[in-house]
Formats: structure tokens, C-alpha cells, sequence
């Protein structure tokens, strides 16, 4: 009997090998990609590619942590990836199976290097900022035409956002983003990890919480190209998507995206390997297609995030790489900010905190 | 010998499917927190032997139980939960009696039409069907859009993201739960029932009272319970349709898995929701017996 259970133990694994000779497995961000480019991986190393997507780092760092995910290929953003190398998620890069690592921008692995050192588990993907999409024509029918677009006043004062209500405003559904958007506010370090601060936070976010409509990180993409919403807290690029959308519908919206004045957040979200991926040469083979300039520029110019590949910037077009809301210019990017990870018994308070802005309770 | 197996497989099912799996969530619910794959501490070292086994003992402790009882957060949670699954199973009697006797009044060569009618949505996908009413209930959606074709509002109602929305997806999704066991008790019904109660000057409102209710009561009851037992604990249905304000047990137990990474925590709510559910789930099956007693 026992044996029997373990021939049928040996086969199981045997076939699973042979099934990750050909198949590598990605997890990404959702609308983050230009599917064009997943036929193409595929038809240039003839390995099946399985595509799958998340829209929360908390869902990506759950299934890290359980183990056996099954995928080869995954992208947690700065902070998450940094906890995952510490709890042993991801194995090292092996450099020389990526060729076209000489493609990568200098400027951008110097503030990655301080999610992982050296860079020596991830490659930057894209990278981008957390700032306000507005629909200027029904912000300005509320507000008036002064309105404080470029401002975090638009939502975070209170007398604004119960008037903006009757729009709509979405805010991410990511405490790790939104509070330190609130500290910012508050003229405080958004990278703050006291729970006073943190609290103070929680009071910005408390006045203002009523008059949102939804905590979500996908949907106000949608909310916005549909004039469904017209102020998201939200990210780059997923404003500047719906921007595209709406203006393929020809529906009279108009978006704009604006780094708040009081500072932004930048965040890198990073392709890595974990530890127990099936197939790591197939892995490493899509970050080497995903490092190649053409490949990177077509999914820039697609998705409207700026990217970690300096060799790909000539290959973009004007309305990416001249557009300081993606590139952003010197005097921006000085206004940018990072955070790190909060220990475990802050994470609880800055999770609790979350949950009883959003509900109340 | 053949009793035996026949027996034992139910026994067995029960064992693999609920008391195995149960016994891993209230292990964790009993470990610590940690920064490792898996995210919690002890682990059970087996090949330490006995020694391995009693370490792993000492260390669990209650400490995520009384953490529940430090935050108002999770009593009012549950209390929330079972606040909309009270109110969505009331709901959802309401529009499927009425549906459920429709359907056993209806001429027989129908009947089967009928039946077929109702299971037809489980062809498609339950978070599509979710999804849909989030397309209808919009601000831009199809029901507003109608309502002010008809000029019966003049601006859009704001239905999702709202309570309402939650119980329209809900009295939507479970209304089958609803209709099957009531239609099944009253197809069973001896109509000649009806016939004596008028021939006796009984009115049809009052025959419908006296009789055709109590006799669909079983149904009735089964119904609630496998629309109120699954809504407790419903995730889907409350983070598409709800907003920030509705507050349920499901979406805590979300946030204390995925954002806090607190497995623990997370088992811990999970293993008193059980508890919870057990006391309705025990009447459910007591009803089951009774109503076979007296058919048997």
C-alpha cells in the first residue's frame, strides 16, 4: 500500500515537472501590461505563458506567505517585497541568465537597492506616483474654476470633498498609501511610523471618510472614464489610463492627474522570483523579455507608468515620456516621497486605524 | 462487514471535509504571529518527536480569543452580520413564497418549465452575476437610466455601494435557496384539503392561512436557514454591492487575513463564527429530522 502511495507521490511530481518545462506562470498588476506582449514572450521562447492578476498587494503577500503559490513570477511594490525577502519569499536573481541587465536605469535601482539591497532579488517593472485624478469640467461645475486640483486640500479638507460627494470620489483601498497621503497633508513625515502621528492621520481621514464613495484600487479607473466619479486618489498611471479610455469613448470626460503639491508618493513595483517558483529558467527568461527596451517601452507606452529601463526611453512616445504627470521633472521628483514597512504591532494599529475610518466602527 | 462501510463513508466525508480542516483553523487560531512561510508560530515539528509535540502544546494559548473581546470592531461586526442576514432572509421569504406558490398553483405541464427557470441562473458564474447588478445599479446604470426615462426620479438614485444594494444582491443570489424547499413542501400538499375547507365555507384567504400555511411551514423554515446560514458569513456579495459603511464578519476576516497578515487573528474570528453558526445550523438539522419523521 505504501508503495503503491509512493510511485503514485513520484508520478504526480514527474508529470508536474514535465508541465513546468513549458509553462511559466505570472502574477501581476491588473491593466498593467500590453497583452501583445504575453503572445510575443511566447512565440519567441515557445514557453506557454499563464497570466494571472491581482489589484492588492495584501492578496499578492498572502499567497506569498502561504507558500506554493504555484507562480514563477510575481510583483509585489517596494515595502511588500522588502518584507518578503525577509520572511524568505523569493530566491536570489541569477544575473547571468539576465543579459539585458546593462538596459536598466541607474537612477531608479539606486532607490530600489533600499527595498533589496544590491537589487539582488527584483528588477523594477514600473514605478509611479499616488495623486489626484480629477474630471476637470465636473470639479470646476462644483468648486469653481480655482479649484485646488493639484492640491491633497481637494479631498482631505472637509468643506471640499462634502461638496465634491455629489460627484463621486474613490480613494485606494491601501492604508499604506493613504495615511502617509494624510501625514503629508499634515506637513508631517509621511514615512512616519509613531502612532501619534498616525492618529493624527486617522482624524484627517475620519472628516472627510462620509463623503467618499467608495475604498477601492481598481474600480475608480473604470469610475473615472465613465464620469461614474469625478476626484480619485489614486495612481499615475491608472488615471492616465482612464484619461485614454475616456477619450477613445469620446464621452466628454476630461481627466487630469497631478502629483500633490504637498508631496506624492513613489513607489517601484518590482518582478521577482519566489522561492519555491516551478520553473525559475523560464522565469528568469521573462524578466530578461521583460528587460529588453522594445518590450518595456510597448508596455510603457501602453499603460501610461514610467519604467525602470533607461534603454527604452528613446522607444517611447511624446505623450509618455513627455509628460512630467509619468516622467516627472527635477523640481517633482524632489517633492516625492517614500515609505518603509511598518513593524507588525504598527501594521495592526495603521490596519485597525484603516478599518474604522472606512466603516466607522 | 458492508454496514459497516456504509456507515463509515458518511463518517468519513465529515472527517475529511469539516473536522480535519476545522482542526488546522483553531490550531492556528491558537499560534502566534510571525514574518515567515507560514506566517504564524509554532510550527508542528513532528520529526522532533514527543519532546517536538509537547513544545508545540506549551506555546499555543488563547491570547487571539481575548483580543477579540478588546475591540468593539469584531461583536459589532457579528452583530452586523447577523443584523443583515435576519433582515436579507426576511426579504427574500417575501419575494420567493409568493414565487414558490405560483409555481405549485400553476398547471402541471408548466411546473417543470418553471423549476428549470429558476435553477437557470447557476449556468452562469455567481461573481458575474454580482457583477452584472453592479452594471444595473450604478449611477450610470440600467435601472437609473430607466427610472429617469420614465421621469419617475429626475436625478440618478445612488443604490450601489449602499445597504439596499446588499440586500438586492443578496435576496437575488439565495432567492432558489428560497423557492425550491417551499415549492417542494407545498407540491406535496393534498389539495383536496383546499376543496373541503370552501366546501365547508372556509374563504380562500382564510383556507390559505388555515391550511396551505402551516403545511408549507417546513419548507418555509429549510428555506431560511440556507439563505440565512451562508449570508452571515457572505464576503462577494457586501465588498462589490456594499460600500465602506456596511460592516460584516466575512470582510473583517478579510482585512485580518490579507491586510494585517494575521492568520492567527483571522482562524480566531473564523472558529466563533462557527460557533455562531452552529446553534442555527443545529435547529436546521433537527427540522430536516422532523419533517422526515413525519413523512416517514
Amino acid at each position: 500500500m505504501k508503495k503503491t502511495l509512493l510511485t503514485l507521490t513520484a508520478g504526480v511530481a514527474l508529470s508536474a515537472m514535465a508541465a513546468s518545462a513549458e509553462e511559466v506562470r505570472v502574477y501581476n498588476w491588473s491593466d498593467y501590461i500590453d497583452e501583445d506582449l504575453l503572445s510575443k514572450f511566447e512565440e519567441e521562447t515557445g514557453i506557454k505563458l499563464i497570466y494571472d492578476v491581482f489589484d492588492s498587494n495584501d492578496v499578492l503577500e498572502t499567497k506569498m506567505l502561504a507558500g506554493k503559490s504555484g507562480y514563477d513570477v510575481v510583483v509585489p511594490s517596494g515595502t511588500f517585497l522588502q518584507r518578503q525577502i525577509s520572511a524568505g519569499a523569493f530566491q536570489k536573481l541569477d544575473k547571468s541568465k539576465l543579459t539585458n541587465a546593462g538596459n536598466m536605469w541607474d537612477v531608479i535601482e539606486a532607490r530600489t537597492n533600499k527595498y533589496d539591497p544590491d537589487n539582488a532579488y527584483s528588477i523594477n517593472y514600473m514605478w509611479g506616483t499616488t495623486g489626484l485624478g480629477v474630471n476637470t469640467g465636473q470639479v470646476a461645475d462644483i468648486l469653481g474654476e480655482d479649484a485646488p486640483i493639484n492640491s491633497l486640500a481637494l479631498i482631505f479638507d472637509p468643506a471640499n470633498a462634502e461638496k465634491l460627494q455629489a460627484c463621486g470620489i474613490h480613494m485606494l483601498d491601501a492604508a499604506d498609501e493613504m495615511i502617509p497621503a494624510a501625514l503629508a497633508y499634515l506637513g508631517l513625515n509621511p514615512d512616519s511610523h509613531d502612532v501619534k502621528d498616525i492618529a493624527k492621520a486617522e482624524e484627517v481621514l475620519t472628516a472627510i471618510s462620509p463623503y467618499v464613495q467608495k475604498f477601492h484600487s481598481s474600480e475608480y479607473i473604470n469610475g473615472l472614464a465613465n464620469g461614474d466619479i469625478c476626484v480619485a486618489l489614486g495612481w499615475s498611471g491608472d488615471v492616465l489610463q482612464a484619461r485614454d479610455r475616456a477619450w477613445e469613448a469620446e464621452n466628454g470626460v476630461e481627466l487630469a492627474y497631478n502629483a500633490p503639491v504637498e508631496g506624492a508618493m513613489m513607489w517601484f513595483d518590482q518582478m521577482a522570483i519566489p522561492v519555491d517558483a516551478p520553473n525559475p529558467d523560464a522565469a528568469h527568461k521573462f524578466l530578461n523579455f521583460i528587460m529588453d527596451a522594445e518590450n518595456m517601452a510597448a508596455a510603457s507606452n501602453y499603460v501610461y507608468y514610467a519604467n525602470g529601463n533607461k534603454a527604452s526611453q528613446p522607444m517611447l512616445e511624446e505623450d509618455v515620456i513627455g509628460d512630467p504627470a509619468i516622467y516627472p521633472d527635477e523640481a517633482t521628483l524632489e517633492n516625492l516621497y517614500t515609505t518603509t514597512p511598518y513593524p507588525p504591532k504598527t501594521q495592526r494599529t495603521v490596519t485597525r486605524t484603516w478599518t474604522k475610518i472606512k466603516s466607522g466602527t | 462487514m458492508r454496514r459497516i462501510a456504509l456507515i463509515l463513508v458518511p463518517y468519513l466525508w465529515l472527517l475529511a471535509l469539516f473536522l480535519v480542516p476545522f482542526a488546522i483553523v483553531l490550531k492556528i487560531s491558537l499560534s502566534d504571529l510571525a514574518m515567515s512561510i507560514p506566517p504564524y508560530t509554532p510550527q508542528l515539528d513532528l520529526a522532533a518527536g514527543w519532546e517536538g509535540i509537547k513544545a508545540f502544546f506549551s506555546q499555543l494559548d488563547l491570547e487571539n480569543y481575548i483580543w477579540l473581546t478588546q475591540d468593539e470592531l469584531y461583536w459589532k461586526a457579528y452583530l452586523s452580520s447577523l443584523k443583515i442576514s435576519l433582515i436579507a432572509t426576511a426579504l427574500t421569504l417575501l419575494v420567493g413564497y409568493p414565487m414558490a406558490y405560483g409555481m405549485a398553483r400553476a398547471p402541471e405541464e408548466w411546473r417543470p418549465m418553471l423549476l428549470m427557470l429558476v435553477i437557470l441562473p447557476f449556468w452562469t458564474s455567481f461573481l458575474i452575476r454580482v457583477y452584472a447588478w453592479m452594471g444595473i445599479l450604478a449611477k450610470e446604470g440600467v435601472l437609473n437610466q430607466f427610472l429617469m426615462w420614465l421621469g419617475v426620479v429626475s436625478e440618478p438614485l445612488v443604490i450601489l455601494n449602499t445597504n439596499i444594494a446588499v440586500y438586492i444582491g443578496i435576496v437575488y443570489t439565495y432567492l432558489p435557496f428560497m423557492i425550491l424547499p417551499i415549492y417542494a413542501s407545498l407540491d406535496r400538499m393534498d389539495n383536496s384539503l383546499l376543496e373541503a375547507a370552501e366546501d365547508l365555507g372556509c374563504s380562500r384567504f382564510s383556507a390559505f392561512w388555515l391550511i396551505t400555511a402551516p403545511l408549507s411551514k417546513q419548507g418555509v423554515i429549510a428555506g431560511c436557514f440556507l439563505v440565512f446560514i451562508p449570508v452571515i458569513g457572505e464576503f462577494v456579495i457586501p465588498s462589490l454591492l456594499g460600500g465602506s459603511k456596511t460592516l460584516m464578519i466575512g470582510k473583517v476576516l478579510w482585512d485580518e487575513f490579507f491586510s494585517n497578515r494575521d492568520w492567527p487573528v483571522a482562524s480566531a474570528v473564523a472558529v466563533v463564527l462557527l460557533l455562531i453558526l452552529i446553534i442555527p445550523i443545529i435547529l436546521f438539522q433537527r427540522n430536516e429530522q422532523k419533517q422526515r419523521e413525519a413523512e416517514g
